[in-house]
């Protein structure tokens, strides 16, 4: 997700300036997001230069609060009307850290599989504590921010535990001498 | 805090000779009131011998299982038979609910073959059936009750009257999510309560409920999240 597209539904409620909009972003991800003012500013000038927002004359605290424009709100529909694709995101750490470590000698897989296993259940553990505070009951948007987190915590494990079964089961013999007949060597690499 | 279920340098071979399969192997373990400690591991890891020694249902080949300080070991068949009824609780996959009973009747079971009054057994139930939320539902039959509804009910059963320990054994895996998560909520507001808890899942977001998830592989510990044993016992021998 882009900081534009939090920053333009954001404004579609109405006109805020920066720090509001800080506040507001920071409650809508339940605080999995932290956003500094420097990035709020930098992205409300982008959006301004693109003509999704405009500028409207100072509070009383000297504050600029800005407002959604039409082309700002065409921009924000059809951000929330088209799928996000999955090249998109990030590149995955974890399985490009896998995989190296399946090429990597000295490295055993299974154990760095383990730690991640705990970390991710450790995550669960918090989200869940996080989930069944009874000041966070209430707030649906917050409870399903959460949700979203535990599924991809989840999805991790169960890659995990995946890519556990297959390694074991993979896993290959004793390597054969450097002078072994190249057949032997090919079938302990199997 | 003394523990509930502790067990010490556990060991458990079915068999012997070339064949023998070793369950568990060398597993120390404390469950303290208040405390929900989730098991994981893949299948044939040693989940559910643990679980089985835990509830004196099974003894070690080697090492100790005590509960409430008492070494299983040391009881009398008699004596054994009496922790399984008055201080354990299992909660199971598929509820266990007698189907001729109703959930009260169900519930005040343990406590009635335990000696107690048909009258203060039910007073009993109906209290416990309160605890769990589903004092409405006293008078049904288990057929005339949902996955979830009936698993309350087995939660409420586990802990009736002075039951402290309860083992339970994929409590979630027949319910869809939703009633799976209010079914986990209920046992960790009972637990939270003072009871002791052992749950054995291998649903991560199952886990996530739990204070402490032990990783078994193989009949070993391999890992453990929330505070360590080692970390308790430098707590313990400072206060």
């Amino acid at each position: 997700m882009s900081i534009r597209h939090g920053l333009l539904a954001l404004l579609e409620r109405g006109p805020m300036h920066g720090y509001q909009l800080r506040a507001a972003f920071e409650a809508s991800v339940g605080g999995t997001w932290a956003l500094n003012i420097g990035q709020v500013y930098t992205t409300l000038s982008r959006l301004e230069r693109d003509d999704f927002v405009r500028p409207r004359p100072e509070g009383e605290g000297g504050q600029r609060p800005y407002e959604i424009t039409e082309s700002g709100r065409a921009e924000l529909s059809r951000w929330f009307s088209t799928p996000l694709e999955r090249t998109d995101r990030p590149r995955d750490e974890l399985a490009i850290k896998l995989a190296l470590a399946m090429t990597t000698p000295g490295v055993d897989v299974t154990a760095v599989v383990q730690s991640q296993r705990t970390a991710g259940v450790r995550a669960l553990q918090e989200y869940t504590r996080l989930k069944t505070r009874p000041s966070d009951q209430d707030d649906l948007s917050w409870r399903l921010v959460l949700d979203s987190l535990i599924f991809q915590c989840e999805a991790e494990i169960r890659w995990l535990d995946h890519c556990e079964t297959t390694i074991l089961r993979h896993r290959p013999g004793p390597v054969a001498p450097a002078g072994a007949p190249v057949e032997e060597r090919e079938r302990n690499r199997r | 805090m003394s523990s509930v279920l502790e067990l010490r340098d556990v060991h458990r071979t079915h068999g012997r000779g070339p064949t023998a399969v070793h369950a568990l192997r060398g597993v120390t373990l404390r469950v303290r009131p208040g405390e929900l400690v989730a098991i994981m591991g893949p299948s044939g890891s040693g989940k559910s011998t643990l679980l089985n020694l835990a509830g004196g249902l099974d003894g070690p080949s080697q090492g100790e299982v005590l509960v409430e300080g008492r070494s299983l070991d040391d009881l009398s068949l008699r004596e054994l038979a009496a922790v399984r009824r008055r201080t354990v609780g299992y909660v199971f996959q598929d509820f266990n609910l007698l189907p001729s009973l109703t959930a009260a009747e169900n519930v005040a079971l343990p406590l009635e073959l335990d000696g107690v009054s048909v009258r203060r057994a039910r007073r009993a139930a109906l209290g416990a059936l309160s605890e769990v939320g589903v004092t409405d539902l006293a008078g049904r039959f288990p057929d005339e009750m949902s996955g979830g509804q009936q698993q309350r009910v087995a939660i409420a059963r586990a802990l009736v009257g002075e039951r402290r320990l309860v083992l339970a054994d994929e409590p979630t895996g027949a319910l869809d999510s939703g009633t799976g998560e209010a079914v986990l909520r209920v046992l960790r507001e009972r637990v939270d309560a003072g009871a002791a808890g052992l749950l054995v899942t291998h649903e991560a977001r199952h886990a996530g409920w739990a204070d402490r998830v032990i990783f078994l592989r193989d009949g070993v510990v391999v890992d453990s999240s929330g505070p360590l044993d080692s970390v308790d016992d430098l707590l313990e021998h400072r206060s």
